[in-house]
């Protein structure tokens, strides 16, 4: 905010990078190109990276708010879990139909949504702490759902959330389309952006120029909450089931990466959640590279904690002024 | 008189009643359970309490070093995992005698704590940032070490280690945590690295006007937690007889948990490694009890540790502005105030 040239969106190098990664799997993975329609249904390699890519594009979209405010949210992995157990368990159990058990799910999202934007805008927590608390908490919570067990479900509309499509496109490619669609036109169409931008710069300035720090910081830890339980539902019926312990572990990570991929400061002040879409659907295909080129699937862990470092030093202000310096001394 | 009594009162840091609360809620617990169950008031239960806390214990030590220069680590479980699987691998596969294994997988957890804190402060990353994408590296390695996840160490006599060495009833982990944790509280109070070490936390810029030398002694503080994490991973490995890629998962948070419970404020600057120690010994008691309780499940430890630790913090700051509000002071200048600021750039 303070240098009004710098919060212009930066989705270029993403979408550079992203080009590069796909161009190299053009060349050097087989049958990557393959792309048809099969039964009026696009299918392909590529398609595939995108429909997977989905729940962390809703998830990396909600966390670039979070992350504007200065704050970061750690509980969307739990937050993910939580929603497919609550899904999983109404359906199977008392038996509920989809749409309510659907509702139930976001709801809990919302909840948890809203339990984190108390902590941290109405008491003041650090955002970190707060949300490793509800990571634990939401993660017993699911746990305790579904007694830890697995919990697999048969409904066909949950289910056509993953595997359906509408028209030729996969529906959750057309879900996280609408979801960034959506916040992008609420954010960029109102002041709600400029806001959440004033925050993250400086909260106590926001504050006295007026901006409503609490109800716009409250507005972004409930989106990441709500947008955590939209991909634990489509992750849930991706899988035909709820699997408490391990889903969306690890994810937060995946969702940082992408929001800082894709040209979000981490102090806060700067955001673009076109830029984090990107970012998640790089780090997908990052993932498919890594596994067609034969690597361990535990290495891919490896590679993008390497990744995120590298690309956080070289987005890091001191990195950039020690170039500058160095660039202005020769 | 009234008034002069809760200003002699507000002289006392709000620390100390955080560390009086954690003494007294500790207390409180443990005779409340042993209320309920008799075997609990012996020196048997409480050396079982300290062997089970040893390895969250040192984790949690390391980590108040680095919560009290002002930043987290949420890497310590990672580094547990990968400490316990090298410790399993240089004695099982490479025949490396102990007094050469151990302390060469702490100087491992050290240069990896070092490199944490290099980058924290030399790129002016947030240090949850780097030390969760250490996490993942750590883990990472680790699962890539192994197929299995998992090294037993069936070739080495280390189970004589865990149950066979007992002083006055407490096991080799149990000493290694006191040891560790009397040390901690020395270096902390007497050294001048655990000064530096406050000061960063309480404030970097008058910490530097003080002359005292921020880089080395922040590098110092993630060095510590490294070293700290890794022998907690010798410690782990010792007493299960296996290296295991999946140990210490969540640990971060309970590490974190019994450093803020035990009376250091997230915000940094002051604190105290016995009330860690305290913290510590809290959450493991409630496990205990959750678990020999039988009726609650054991997620109900995860819960009840996260909703502490929530309780402390909160507690903590309404504390800070009480005392200041009885010296007359300003609740905004209050240092815990400092919370209040989402997540702290410097750090």
């Amino acid at each position: 905010m303070s240098r009004p040239g710098r919060t212009a969106p930066r989705v270029w190098w993403p979408l550079i990078a992203l080009a590069a990664l796909t161009g190299f799997n053009l060349l050097w993975t087989d049958g990557f190109a393959r792309l048809g329609l099969d039964d009026g249904v696009l299918r392909g390699p590529v398609v595939d990276v995108v429909r997977n890519a989905a729940p962390l594009v809703i998830i990396a979209v909600g966390m670039a708010l979070v992350i504007a405010t200065a704050g970061v949210d750690l509980s969307v992995g739990s937050t993910l879990a939580m929603a497919g157990a609550v899904v999983a368990v109404l359906l199977t159990g008392p038996r509920w139909g989809p749409v309510p058990a659907i509702a139930a799910g976001l709801g809990a999202g919302l909840g948890i949504g809203l339990v984190a934007g108390v902590l941290v805008s109405g008491i003041g927590l650090q955002p970190i702490v707060a949300t490793l608390v509800l990571l634990a908490c939401v993660r017993g919570g699911a746990q305790l759902l579904t007694d830890g067990r697995t919990v697999s479900f048969q409904d066909s509309m949950v289910l056509a959330l993953a595997s359906g499509h509408i028209g030729a496109i996969p529906v959750p490619v057309v879900v996280a389309g609408a979801w960034l669609v959506g916040l992008v036109a609420l954010v960029r169409t109102t002041a709600l952006g400029l806001f959440l931008e004033a925050i993250g710069d400086n909260p106590v300035a926001a504050r006295l120029a007026g901006v409503p720090v609490a109800r716009v910081m409250m507005f972004a830890y409930v989106v990441a909450g709500v947008g955590a339980a939209l991909a634990g539902i489509i992750v849930a019926a991706d899988i035909r089931a709820a699997d408490p312990t391990t889903a969306g572990k690890a994810i937060e990570l995946d969702a940082i990466l992408a929001v800082v991929l894709g040209g979000t400061a981490l102090a806060g002040g700067r955001f673009s959640l076109c830029g984090a879409a990107v970012g998640a659907v790089l780090i997908k295909l990052l993932d498919t590279t890594v596994v067609a080129r034969g690597v361990p699937a535990q290495a891919t862990l490896v590679v993008k904690a390497g990744v995120v470092l590298v690309v956080c030093v070289l987005l890091s202000d001191r990195f950039r002024a020690a170039l500058l310096g160095g660039l202005g001394r020769r | 008189m009234t008034l002069r009594l809760l200003r002699s009162l507000s002289l006392v840091p709000a620390s100390a009643w955080s560390l009086l609360a954690a003494v007294t809620l500790l207390l409180a617990i443990y005779l409340s359970a042993g209320s309920v169950f008799p075997w609990f008031m012996s020196w048997r239960t409480a050396a079982t309490i300290l062997d089970s806390a040893a390895t969250l214990g040192l984790c949690a030590i390391g980590m108040t070093f680095v919560i009290l220069a002002g930043g987290i680590d949420l890497s310590v479980g990672a580094v547990l995992a990968l400490a316990s699987l090298v410790t399993a691998i240089a004695l099982q596969r490479w025949g490396l005698p102990a007094w050469l294994a151990i302390p060469l997988v702490c100087a491992i957890g050290a240069t990896y704590g070092a490199a944490v804190g290099g980058l924290v402060h030399s790129a002016r990353l947030p240090s949850f940032l780097v030390t969760l994408a250490g996490m993942f590296l750590a883990r990472g390695v680790a699962l890539l070490m192994t197929s299995e996840g998992r090294i037993s160490m069936n070739r080495v006599p280390v189970h004589l280690w865990g149950s066979g060495v007992r002083v006055v009833g407490l096991t080799l982990p149990a000493l290694v945590f006191l040891a560790t944790l009397g040390m901690g509280a020395l270096v902390l109070r007497w050294t001048v690295f655990g000064r530096g070490v406050r000061a960063i936390g309480g404030g970097e810029h008058a910490a530097r006007l003080l002359g005292i030398r921020v880089a080395r002694t922040r590098v110092g503080a993630f060095a510590v937690c490294g070293l700290c994490a890794a022998l907690a991973g010798v410690v782990h490995s010792v007493g299960v007889g296996a290296g295991d890629a999946k140990a210490g998962e969540l640990m971060e948070l309970d590490a974190i948990a019994g450093v803020v419970i035990g009376g250091t404020p997230l915000s940094g600057g002051v604190g105290s490694i016995v009330g860690t120690g305290v913290g510590v010994s809290i959450l493991k008691v409630i496990e205990l009890v959750i678990v020999s309780d039988g009726s609650l499940s054991a997620q109900w430890a995860k819960i009840v540790g996260g909703g502490l630790l929530l309780l402390f913090v909160l507690l903590q700051r309404s504390v800070g502005r009480i005392t200041k509000v009885w010296a007359g002071g300003r609740t905004d200048l209050d240092p815990h105030r400092r919370e209040a600021q989402p997540v702290s750039r410097a750090s």
